[in-house]
């Protein structure tokens, strides 16, 4: 069974959910402080997936994950890079969204040719929604087909069987700081043409640029957003669950499916090539 | 950027940094400030916000070694700024800066400096502030601007110029000298005189008390020992009114809808008088055992702990509390609301032996907003009293401290209501709630005898310094510059991380590794510690209490309130791993001393020095409980001179804009409900996510199928004295509104435990104490009948506000029911938001249900005649509303109903309007045309009876929904059908109103 990673610190609060996620899409959850990875970063080498949760790392103080990102950059990003290298799926959910972006981790070099002394240099940002208010809602969500990311590969057609298709298109965000942004319109550019856009709102709802919910990194397997995929693992949290068909409940919810598909890219990319396996 | 840049002329230690938005990036922040200023009428043109970092090194530390800060830290590459210094104002601006008084906690300063250490290992200590570059406005109106919108004068400094201090301010060292306060000799005046000047808020008798007990020691008492005395008989924290012997006197006693004779603890006497021992125990608490002795068996703990208990299943229970912070709220709305959830919180984090915090909730009672000025007063719009804060700002501050501490505590706030009533204008009402959750057996702890009082969370400081007596004194204009220190801000992360350590410690080990802990909140160490070693006394040494900075006295680290510190009682074998649990978690731990000492007293000391000694007998059973007059005298139901009767349609669209019924999604929507994954019903229920939902459901435990929902009820104008209203049928309507909303979401309705917070004007008048009686005598007939256990409480009786020129204005008596229930199967979960067109609409109500419109929303807007009865206020009927709720609860339950929603404020039009609204944003918008036999009473359409329900059914299911009603004596009133009209029509009444209208009235009042 694939190992996942929860990487906490003072402030995270959606930890829980998130381990419960990996738990149910087929992996073994294992939850860890991240100043114990910091005294010993070796442990990152022993897990198949790494999840960044939710919450408010260090109070959100100066910004949304901006000291939990400062720790991560100066601390951790070697064993983080050498994870990303062997092919370990790594997810960053609201406020690990804005940490990975941070760190440099997304969407990480456009030419996939990780930097060994220091992260890459940051080119997208979190910030303030446009309105300048906590948003807690359930939106609707596009998924990019032509996009490389594992974690929502085939989301495009989630459901495509049934018509109240829209209804199960969606997830919760809950956040004061999701407004996705560049530092130039090429980078944007390159993000679009080169398939790193994974997720988009079907509505702006924060004012992001070309209302980007998520991103992946070149290798598609480092994925970052800001809605909570977590909080939709039953039907019974859709917002209005009581209204809709049975046949369409009878499915996987779109949370459960973002985790199965990493959980089974994790279980294939350790086994042949990855790191040295215990038999 | 321009790091590296250094304004020439600074030669501080102090290092002071800008980090505003990058030119050419929108500033939400700006834009926001901007929006606030215009709408108060100031003329700005354009704001420009930086966040201010003053960063001073010491121990050791230097400027170098924080060379690159800024970049590493502080701002961001792609779309932020940084410089070093001040950057020029520029010539058409002016420039104001925020910062936070000296001592203020300042939760991004604390976090600046702990990652400073993280990633330099220098040490610094840290201020932080706001810049404002305003253009557009004189310098004078952009501080008087600031003031009203951006700053608070109690804890912040308003500057008019970029603030670069030399040093940033230090305490003192601290000489021990100790106060004897010579009492024993003083007379009635001049105790009574001491009591007021320090800040002690005792009565002339609990005054005496404290005379004779040192008398008969022998010796003056010392200032902590006065101190630890008026804290632990504070009215906050004893709840000495709601405790007392009580005579109460009415004319009407024998004509009284209370049956006086035969209650518990109450003597009726000869002359018409009723005697009744310890109030709370006779009403509230007697309810509560009676129900037990019935045969209720799921209470696990009620009265005694932080909060209430009761089973979840077999293995896990829930826990409930819920408190007030008004007077905080009132002169610092932000950090008054905010530490109020921080401390319900930590009840809930207190309880047994630790449980999780797993919902919020949050009820306001503020001043209509449209009714006040700072401004020159003009026709309906009245000048705001001096000493208060103008509604608004009060109403969005304090959801602004919900939020932010709710959400960084990763607690869902789910559930809540606003109301508002002028008289709320200087002593606005914050009530908050926790609910929590922990294993069945860790639901009782205590300290023993050995055990070490260890302290951990946040250090102490000078905040908070008489919150408890505060609390218990009445409001006046002059409170913000007395009461300042009193105020506080709160520090989530704090609380998080210590959590966080105690949940660990709770579990980690197979057995916890404490006996029993308790929050510091009213009285600080003095309560937490006073309560805890009651029985056993404790000896504690208060130089060991972290400090956040020198100077403390010894009495100030008794009783400072300072937030986010948590009590246990810690076997001194377990220390070790208590201790390396708080390392990891970042948590400070220290050893304050030992609970049990010989003779059970409480010994304080300081190096070594003791500083006071009292018997815990005499602090904890000292008091003095006099007899408290009590009066009532009934008035008849007042009506108001009917202005000209609206238009159904009018009348209709107005209810709905009223702030008590509109549509409270801008404050919901600040709130993060959903977060640990576990909310199923949410505050906002259809498709579009804007349909009022009666009760939030979550499911405590993800997987089980078992969940729990959170309501309210709140019934101020039933029992308002202003219109003749008796606070008895307020308590009934109140307890049938909370269990209405929770069996319309699908509660078992046997499983329904539930809180009383009385907020009350001055119990010192008679007629205040005799309205509070009538309350709690409602409170005990209702969860009687109701089969609904108070598990926990709190009242908070000095809810007034004094004016300038000596007017008092008090708030109206306000009883506030929570109520948490089970919900056994969650598959049965219903919602209000009407569902398919082609349903029925029934009404269902009791057989003998009348249809006044006293007290109703509508009496308030238009009037109603006294002559007609129409002013009449409904009244519960204690036999059928038990009965229709469980007629309802037993239908949700064998989903008969597609939805389902209590007609409370605003009547039967406005809860089927909200049923259409629900379904607004889905496919169709649904509409119905009501039945012409109905007629086109406005008391049928707008009355507040209690215990009246709608509910969407399938036609083929009316006959068995038929057959169950008049079983259970109920009364089916078919309303209509549901189409995809789009509108509610009601031909009699000549109504026909989009639905679309409708949302926009409801939507329109509060979207701030």
């Amino acid at each position: 069974m694939p190992r996942a990673l929860v990487i906490r610190a003072q402030g995270t609060n959606c930890d829980k959910e998130l381990c419960r996620a990996f738990e149910i899409a087929g992996a073994e959850p294992s939850l860890r402080h991240l100043d114990a990875l910091i005294s010993d970063p070796s442990q990152i080498d022993e897990f198949d997936l790494i999840g960044f949760p939710g919450g408010f790392s260090y109070g959100d103080d100066i910004a949304s994950g901006r000291i939990m990102a400062a720790l991560v950059r100066e601390r951790l990003y070697a064993p983080l890079r050498d994870a990303v290298l062997r092919g370990c799926p790594i997810i960053g959910i609201c406020n690990g969204f804005q940490v990975l972006v941070q760190v440099g981790l997304l969407p990480g070099p456009l030419d996939g040719v990780w930097p060994t002394d220091r992260a890459p240099k940051q080119t997208c940002a979190l910030t303030e929604n446009a309105g300048a208010r906590f948003i807690d809602r359930w939106v609707e969500i596009a998924p990019v087909p032509a996009s490389r990311c594992v974690w929502t590969a085939g989301l495009d057609s989630v459901h495509a069987d049934h018509a109240d298709r829209p209804h199960g298109m969606r997830l919760p965000i809950a956040h004061g700081e999701g407004r996705f942004v560049t530092d130039s319109p090429a980078t944007l550019e390159r993000l679009e043409n080169d398939g790193l856009v994974a997720l988009r709102y079907a509505t702006d709802v924060n004012g992001s640029e070309n209302a980007i919910a998520g991103i992946c990194d070149a290798s598609g397997r480092v994925f970052g957003l800001m809605p909570h995929p977590e909080r939709f693992l039953e039907w019974n949290r859709h917002p209005y669950f009581t209204r809709l068909d049975s046949r369409l409940r009878s499915q996987e919810t779109l949370g459960r499916r973002i985790f199965q598909n990493a959980v089974a890219a994790a279980s294939k990319a350790s086994r042949p090539s990855g790191r040295p396996q215990m038999v | 950027m321009n790091e590296g840049h250094v304004a020439p002329t600074v030669s501080s230690r102090v290092l002071r940094f800008e980090v505003a938005t990058a030119p050419g990036r929108p500033d939400p922040k700006g834009d926001s400030v901007l929006a606030q200023a215009r709408a108060l009428g100031v003329g700005v043109e354009s704001v420009r916000t930086a966040r201010v970092y003053l960063i001073e090194p010491h121990s050791g530390g230097t400027r170098e070694s924080l060379a690159g800060i800024s970049s590493r830290l502080l701002a961001d590459p792609v779309v932020e700024t940084a410089r070093e210094g001040i950057s020029p104002t520029p010539a058409d601006a002016v420039t104001i800066e925020v910062h936070p008084q000296p001592g203020v906690m300042d939760p991004t300063a604390q976090s600046v400096a702990e990652a400073i250490a993280d990633l330099t290992g220098s040490a610094a200590h840290v201020s932080t502030g706001w810049r404002y570059d305003f253009r557009g406005v004189s310098a004078a109106d952009a501080a008087s601007f600031a003031r009203r919108a951006l700053a608070n004068p109690v804890i912040h400094e308003i500057r008019e110029r970029p603030f670069h201090p030399d040093a940033l301010p230090t305490g003192h060292a601290y000489v021990l000298k100790i106060t004897h306060v010579p009492i024993r000799d003083l007379d009635d005046t001049a105790l009574t005189s001491l009591s007021r000047t320090a800040h002690l808020f005792l009565s002339l008798d609990e005054m005496k008390a404290i005379q004779t007990e040192f008398r008969r020691v022998g010796r003056d008492p010392t200032d902590i020992e006065l101190e630890t005395l008026a804290q632990t008989w504070s009215e906050h924290c004893v709840h000495k009114t709601l405790k007392s012997r009580i005579r109460y006197e009415s004319p009407g006693t024998a004509t009284d809808a209370i049956r006086w004779s035969g209650r518990p603890g109450h003597t009726v006497n000869a002359d018409g008088t009723v005697t009744i021992e310890n109030l709370l125990k006779s009403t509230v608490a007697a309810a509560t055992f009676e129900l037990i002795d019935e045969g209720i068996d799921w209470t696990l703990s009620v009265f005694k702990d932080n909060s209430g208990v009761i089973a979840l299943d077999d293995t896990w229970a829930v826990c409930i509390k819920v408190e007030t912070h008004n007077h905080p709220s009132a002169i610092e709305p932000y950090g008054g609301s905010a530490t109020g959830v921080g401390g319900c919180i930590r009840d809930v984090i207190g309880t047994g032996l630790g449980a999780k915090p797993i919902a919020n909730s949050d009820v306001f009672c503020v001043a209509y907003p449209d009714r006040w000025t700072e401004g020159a007063p003009r026709e309906g719009v009245r000048a705001l009293p001096k000493g208060t804060l103008h509604p608004r700002r009060i109403l969005g501050d304090v959801v602004a401290g919900v939020r932010d501490y709710g959400n960084r505590m990763g607690i869902p706030t789910i559930s809540g209501a606003v109301a508002f009533d002028d008289r709320y204008i200087g002593n606005p009402l914050v009530f908050c709630g926790c609910v929590g959750l922990l294993p069945r057996n860790r639901v009782k702890g205590a300290a023993r005898a050995g055990d070490l009082i260890v302290a951990l969370g946040g250090r102490t400081g000078r905040d908070g310094i008489h919150g408890a007596t505060f609390s218990s004194a009445e409001l006046t204009d002059s409170h913000a510059d007395e009461f300042g220190h009193a105020v506080q801000i709160g520090n989530a992360i704090e609380e998080k991380r210590t959590l966080d350590a105690i949940l660990r410690a709770r579990d980690e080990h197979g057995e916890p590794l404490y006996h029993g802990l308790t929050d510091c909140g009213a009285g600080g160490f003095s309560s937490a510690v006073g309560e805890m070693g009651a029985t056993l006394g404790a000896a504690v040494d208060l130089d060991r209490a972290p400090l956040k900075y020198d100077g403390l006295s010894y009495t100030e680290i008794w009783i400072s309130e300072a937030q986010e510190r948590i009590v246990l009682a810690v076997p001194a074998a377990n220390l070790d791993s208590l201790r390396r649990i708080c390392d990891e978690e970042g948590v400070e731990l220290s050893v304050l001393g030992t609970f049990g000492t010989p003779g059970a007293e409480l010994v304080l000391r300081y190096m070594g020095t003791e500083v006071g000694r009292l018997s815990m007998h005499f602090l904890h059973e000292g008091i003095p409980t006099p007899v408290r007059d009590a009066s009532w005298s009934p008035s008849p139901a007042k009506g108001r001179a009917a202005t000209p009767r609206p238009s159904t349609r009018d009348a209709l669209l107005a209810l709905l804009a009223h702030p008590d019924i509109a549509s409270k999604h801008w404050i919901i929507r600040q709130y993060d409900h959903e977060v640990q994954g576990n909310t199923i019903l949410k505050p906002l229920v259809g498709p579009g996510g804007i349909g009022p939902g009666d009760g939030s459901v979550i499911e405590p435990i993800p997987g089980s199928g078992r969940g729990i929902a959170i309501s309210c009820g709140l019934q101020t104008p039933v029992g308002d004295p202003e219109i003749g209203g008796d606070p008895y049928q307020m308590a009934l309507a109140a307890i049938d509104e909370c269990v209405r909303n929770l069996v319309c979401v699908g509660v078992d309705p046997g499983r329904i435990a539930i809180l009383d917070n009385f907020c009350w004007p001055s119990c010192q008048k008679p007629e205040n104490l005799g309205s509070l009686v009538r309350a709690a005598e409602g409170c005990y007939d209702g969860a009687k009948a109701y089969g609904t256990p108070f598990v926990s409480g709190k009242d908070s009786l000095n809810n007034q506000f004094t004016t300038e020129d000596g007017r008092t204005v008090q708030i109206p008596p306000t009883l506030l029911i929570t109520g948490m229930g089970i919900v056994p199967d969650l598959s049965c979960v219903c919602t209000c938001d009407a569902k398919r067109a082609g349903s029925e609409v029934v009404l269902i109500e009791p057989r003998a249900s009348t249809h006044g419109l006293g007290a109703s929303r509508y009496a308030s807007m238009f009037g109603v005649g006294a002559s007609d009865g129409e002013a009449e206020i409904p009244s519960v009927d204690l036999a059928s509303g038990p009965e229709t709720a469980r007629l309802i609860a037993a239908m949700v339950r064998e989903r008969l109903v597609r939805s389902a929603h209590d007609v409370s404020d605003g009547g039967l039009l406005v809860a089927l309007s909200e049923m259409l609204i629900g379904t607004h944003g889905g496919d169709a918008t649904l509409g119905l045309r009501i039945e012409a036999s109905l007629g086109a009473s406005h008391g049928f359409a707008f009355s507040e009876a209690p215990s009246r329900y709608v509910i969407e059914v399938e036609a083929r299911q009316r006959a068995r929904i038929d057959e169950m009603a008049a079983k259970a004596g109920a009364r089916v009133v078919r309303i209509g059908t549901l189409d995809e009209s789009g509108s509610i029509t009601w031909p009699a009444a000549g109504l026909d109103v989009r639905v679309d209208d409708l949302a926009r009235a409801w939507r329109g009042t509060l979207d701030w």
